[in-house]
């Protein structure tokens, strides 16, 4: 692990931008300076205001840190949250060729590399599959012979809000070390013409239960990401069935 | 760097001014590297050390026992929010290190939790005052999700430091990383100064 974390503030450049869902839009940024990160880190990305009011916000980036030796551009998934301010200026406001401030990477807990062969879970609730989508295309990307087998438990509230559905679908398709399930909460199973890997119904007990029961052993780790009722529920069900506690890392967004 | 488009949300000004790059908060976010500790109040008890010695030792009770201590004070999270005005009871470490007969060493302090978190302090950042063994809440009993039942309160600086689920506090002549400060975050963590990160 790194003693030091890239702290200087950069001035990047917003070469795309991608409307992911109703609520998420993706933003490619081109940074001036080459800065390697580990899957599921985070930038701070800091506005200010002409009169000098500044805001500061984390955003986890999904992108894979592939090419290590020239990751000059990061992809920050941005959901827009009611009332925030920062948000909603990346929502309403950002355009191509626009000028962000940030810094980073940042943590280094919620990280993984695709190294061990033992089995790891990933579970997402909303937009909380940013970093782990960072990690999912880090082990597409490996260059190792034996990849961890990989099973995501991925909660949405409709279709829609399915969060890079069908990259992760292509992945699930042609990987068979990666398991995938999509939990549609607000979503009836008729409405829905697409129905592989899809379940309707939130993420229980029984569900993680049977998902675990597919692995060859114990997952190595577990990664939990989404809002902090999301990550409290997720985790307790992962202690109930016996997954040890130093094995769980959370990333928890918002009250 | 301006923003030219960006003006900010529309607000109340806050009671008393926050620090640089924080915004106020009026829920009260969890944020934890892994899973709630579940603690048994029955089984607990909270030690501190000086290097290898362990000088004192207190029960759930016995710390209920102590002369406690209300606070009433702002937190300020390194994820940028703050929270004004909060209300919590509890034991100084003051009181714990008069219960033990000691005075606190010059140095550094490292505090451990259930779980394996930990996160340093100088010692003079727990002591007159500053530093708490919190269990009480607006009122109520501490829920585990923001440490309880006791958690190490140090609300002057960043609320990383003031470790959930709070088991020991050891003191050490030589100041060590905890487990953020390991992954880049600042060894002392005063808001005011922003020191967020390694190098701030």
């Amino acid at each position: 692990m790194n003693s030091t974390a890239t702290t200087d503030w950069q001035i990047a450049t917003v070469t795309s931008i991608h409307v992911e869902s109703p609520r998420v839009k993706l933003f490619t940024l081109e940074l001036p300076v080459n800065t390697p990160f580990r899957a599921g880190q985070h930038f701070d990305v800091r506005l200010t205001a002409p009169d000098g009011y500044k805001a500061q916000r984390s955003y986890s980036v999904s992108s894979s840190p592939e090419p290590a030796s020239n990751p000059t551009s990061i992809e920050l998934a941005v959901e827009l949250i009611s009332d925030g301010e920062v948000s909603s200026y990346f929502h309403e406001a950002v355009e191509l060729g626009d000028k962000i401030e940030l810094r980073g990477p940042i943590g280094g807990h919620f990280t993984w590399s695709p190294i061990a062969a033992k089995p790891v879970v990933m579970i997402a609730g909303g937009s909380g599959i940013a970093p782990i989508m960072s990690m999912i295309r880090h082990r597409s990307n490996a260059a190792v012979i034996k990849i961890s087998p990989m099973l995501l438990m991925f909660s949405a509230r409709t279709e829609a809000d399915i969060l890079f559905s069908a990259e992760l679908e292509s992945i699930a398709v042609n990987d068979p070390d990666f398991n995938l399930i999509i939990a549609l909460t607000r979503s009836e199973e008729v409405e829905s013409d697409n129905r592989s890997f899809r379940q309707f119904r939130r993420i229980d007990r029984p569900t993680i239960k049977s998902a675990l029961s597919t692995l060859a052993t114990h997952p190595s780790r577990s990664y939990i990401c989404g809002g902090s009722s999301f990550v409290e529920a997720m985790a307790n069900y992962l202690l109930d069935l016996g997954i040890p506690n130093n094995s769980v890392r959370t990333e928890r967004f918002g009250p | 760097m301006i923003n030219n488009k960006f003006f900010g949300r529309k607000r109340a000004e806050p009671a008393r001014p926050i620090p640089p790059g924080q915004y106020l908060e009026d829920g009260f976010p969890v944020l934890s590297a892994g899973p709630t500790q579940r603690v048994d109040k029955a089984t607990w008890n909270f030690s501190i050390e000086i290097g290898d010695d362990t000088v004192g030792t207190w029960t759930w009770d016995e710390l209920n026992a102590l002369p406690q201590t209300d606070l009433h004070t702002d937190l300020h999270c390194v994820t940028k929010w703050s929270k004004q005005d909060t209300h919590w009871r509890g034991v100084t470490i003051d009181a714990l290190l008069a219960n033990a007969g000691i005075e606190a060493p010059v140095g550094f302090v490292m505090a451990s939790s259930d779980g394996g978190y930990t996160t340093n302090v100088p010692s003079a950042d727990v002591i007159d005052g500053k530093g708490l063994l919190v269990h009480t809440y607006d009122g109520e009993p501490l829920e585990a999700e923001h440490g309880g039942p006791v958690r190490l309160l140090i609300p002057h600086l960043y609320l990383w430091k003031s470790a959930k689920w709070i088991r020991s506090l050891k003191f050490i002549d030589k100041d060590e990383p905890g487990f953020w400060e390991r992954y880049g975050y600042h060894m002392y963590g005063d808001p005011w100064r922003e020191q967020r990160y390694t190098n701030d």
